[in-house]
């Protein structure tokens, strides 16, 4: 009965411990959140939405640059990495069981694991240099490089998940393979694509490192591509290391919105998510 | 050519069994496989790029390179021993400090929890890892270094001050802020693909373990866990690849002086911090080939930690379980 006891104890413990692991992993969320609205509230204006930065040491203005900015890179990169990413994942589903699948699927697992910064680089020398400037071009193609590899998997994945059947319908119409898959298999798998390409868009709006010596930033609103253009998280990251408090509350300004950003894309996907994932 | 239908057949293997089929679809297979090869394509160009860039520095430096303290673009002198060993210390840290807690939590939400607390703390916890990192290092700078330099440091400082590694005056900004924040960051990523490794285990091991009356807590470590080990290497290693190549939290907070000390108080510097800082505003080529060969480093080491992390854990969830993102 002693030996009983003291499993059932261990037991107990191990619930109650590892719950509170659970909840010292969740104190960082609730404490970065909660600050980012004590701070950053305050500093949300119709100024802040649409003014330029004032010159350095000048205290208003907002960054209306960086959120034009923010937003053409990464509708760029959408246009350069969404088809590629979902045509590739449309032959890993469709055609790819075999060595060469298996090489992409490898390759496509472990770039998501690659530093953000060596992306930076590589786009650095592949654009930056040949152009002989830091461009807007630059840093979409480096956030492109970054989301490819995300919406390859999450659509190879989600089309899996459409039943044979249906393809096997539109095949036995006489509909080419390729009509079928366009047609019949991409549709149906489409709102689960369209939550991993919001995964990805989440992902990549918040990418400081790769855009330092890509996109550089900028004060200006501009929409030419072959020019340096501002994104809010390099800005971000300028006016926090700066020394100037007014700086400093434009910085949590700008967080705030790109939190919100980031995490409505995430809890949407995930809302959405929940119905096809478990369907089957 | 086999025609039996096999309603389990992958569409692939379907497609497989069809054969060739009319112009347009090879025309399409083709297309969609060029998409593909493109991952492949830009991770060896990556590769390439950055060796070529490098290749002034690799020639001038050669292994000397790696042990080196100089860093002085004005005489054009690099070494990269203070940046390495500020990204092993700070990551290894971190993974010190993230490690029992993200395991913790693995097993809480996979094993341990009500099955329907289960998916609301899996999202939070994932929600922590989408929390932009500059986010972390704006916070990190505001909120937490302050709170170390005015309350833990102190308390360190007097506890264990007589030890290298408290010693010194507690500043905020440093190492332990760095290790900190590297840990906070790396904590979903162990956690949730440790998550997915035990929940790939087989529901059989579980009943078994219970059939012959292990307790819950048994069941998991003695039943559950060994199936899962290798898997969960992989995580660990894989939160230890993202730590050492995260960026921009570790540059806001680790103070950037290229030193080599034991104290956590005192300020460090990593390999993409440094890159961070002085890439854009390059003194010259050598000095750009030098900093492209620091990221070379960081590449080529986590681009292996990866490779090993994902064979550890395709072995535990074989098949197409293995696909996660």
């Amino acid at each position: 009965m002693d030996g009983y006891l003291r499993r059932k104890t261990f037991d107990i413990l191990a619930r109650w411990g590892s719950l509170a692991m659970v909840l010292v992993a969740l104190v960082p969320l609730i404490a970065v959140l909660g600050y980012l609205v004590m701070k950053g509230a305050g500093g949300l204006s119709w100024a802040f939405f649409t003014q330029l930065p004032k010159p350095v040491g000048e205290v208003g203005g907002g960054m209306a640059n960086a959120l034009t900015g923010s937003a053409i890179l990464v509708g760029l990169a959408c246009l350069i990495g969404l088809p590629v990413g979902i045509l590739g994942g449309i032959y890993l589903a469709e055609f790819g069981d075999n060595a060469f699948g298996k090489v992409v699927r490898f390759c496509a697992d472990v770039m998501s694991g690659v530093p953000s910064i060596a992306v930076g680089i590589f786009v650095y020398g592949l654009v930056v240099l040949s152009m002989r400037r830091f461009s807007a071009l630059a840093g979409a193609i480096a956030l492109a490089i970054l989301m490819q590899p995300i919406v390859m998997r999450t659509t190879e994945e989600l089309l899996r998940l459409v039943p044979m059947t249906l393809r096997e319908a539109g095949l036995a119409l006489g509909l080419p393979k390729w009509r079928v898959i366009l047609g019949v298999v991409l549709r149906t798998g489409a709102s689960g694509i369209a939550t991993g390409i919001m995964l990805a868009i989440a992902r990549v709006a918040g990418e400081t490192a790769p855009l330092l010596f890509t996109a550089f930033g900028s004060r200006f609103i501009s929409l030419k591509l072959d020019q340096p253009m501002g994104s809010l998280p390099v800005q971000i990251y300028t006016y926090a290391v700066s020394p100037y408090e007014d700086w400093h509350r434009q910085a949590w300004a700008a967080a705030l919105v790109l939190v919100g950003l980031v995490l409505a894309l995430n809890l949407l996907a995930r809302v959405l998510t929940r119905q096809p994932g478990q369907g089957r | 050519m086999n025609l039996s239908r096999n309603p389990d057949a992958t569409p692939a293997e379907a497609s497989a069994s069809r054969g060739g089929g009319n112009l347009g679809d090879q025309l399409f297979r083709i297309l969609t496989a060029v998409f593909a090869g493109l991952t492949v394509l830009v991770l060896a160009a990556m590769a390439l790029q950055m060796l070529r860039t490098s290749a002034a520095s690799l020639k001038a430096f050669g292994w000397g390179f790696l042990t080196s303290r100089d860093w002085d673009p004005v005489l054009d002198a690099y070494g990269a021993l203070p940046y390495i060993f500020g990204t092993l210390a700070s990551s290894l840290i971190a993974l010190a400090i993230a490690l029992p807690v993200a395991l913790g939590t693995a097993i809480y939400l996979a094993e341990l929890a009500p099955l329907w607390v289960r998916r609301p703390l899996g999202i939070l916890v994932e929600l922590l890892a989408a929390i932009p990192s500059v986010i972390y290092g704006l916070w990190g700078i505001f909120v937490m270094s302050p709170w170390l330099r005015e309350t833990i440091q102190p308390f360190f400082q007097k506890t264990l001050g007589w030890t290298p590694f408290f010693s010194g005056v507690p500043r905020g900004f440093g190492m332990m802020a760095g290790c900190l924040v590297l840990a906070i960051m790396i904590l979903p990523t162990i956690a949730s693909v440790s998550r997915d490794v035990l929940l790939a285990v087989p529901n059989t091991i579980r009943e078994g373990a219970l059939a012959l009356g292990a307790t819950r807590w048994e069941m998991v470590r003695k039943a559950v866990l060994p199936c899962a080990k290798s898997g969960i290497l992989g995580a660990v290693i894989l939160g230890l690849g993202r730590a050492l190549g995260e960026t921009m939290a570790v540059t806001m907070v680790i103070g950037n002086r290229a030193d080599i000390s034991w104290s956590m108080f005192g300020p460090g510097h990593s390999l993409a911090s440094v890159i961070a800082n002085e890439y854009a505003e390059a003194s010259g080529d050598l000095h750009l080939s030098a900093l492209t060969e620091l990221g070379l480093i960081l590449f080529g080491v986590t681009l292996l930690l990866n490779i090993v992390a994902r064979i550890l854990i395709w072995r535990v969830s074989r098949g197409p379980a293995g696909a996660r993102n």
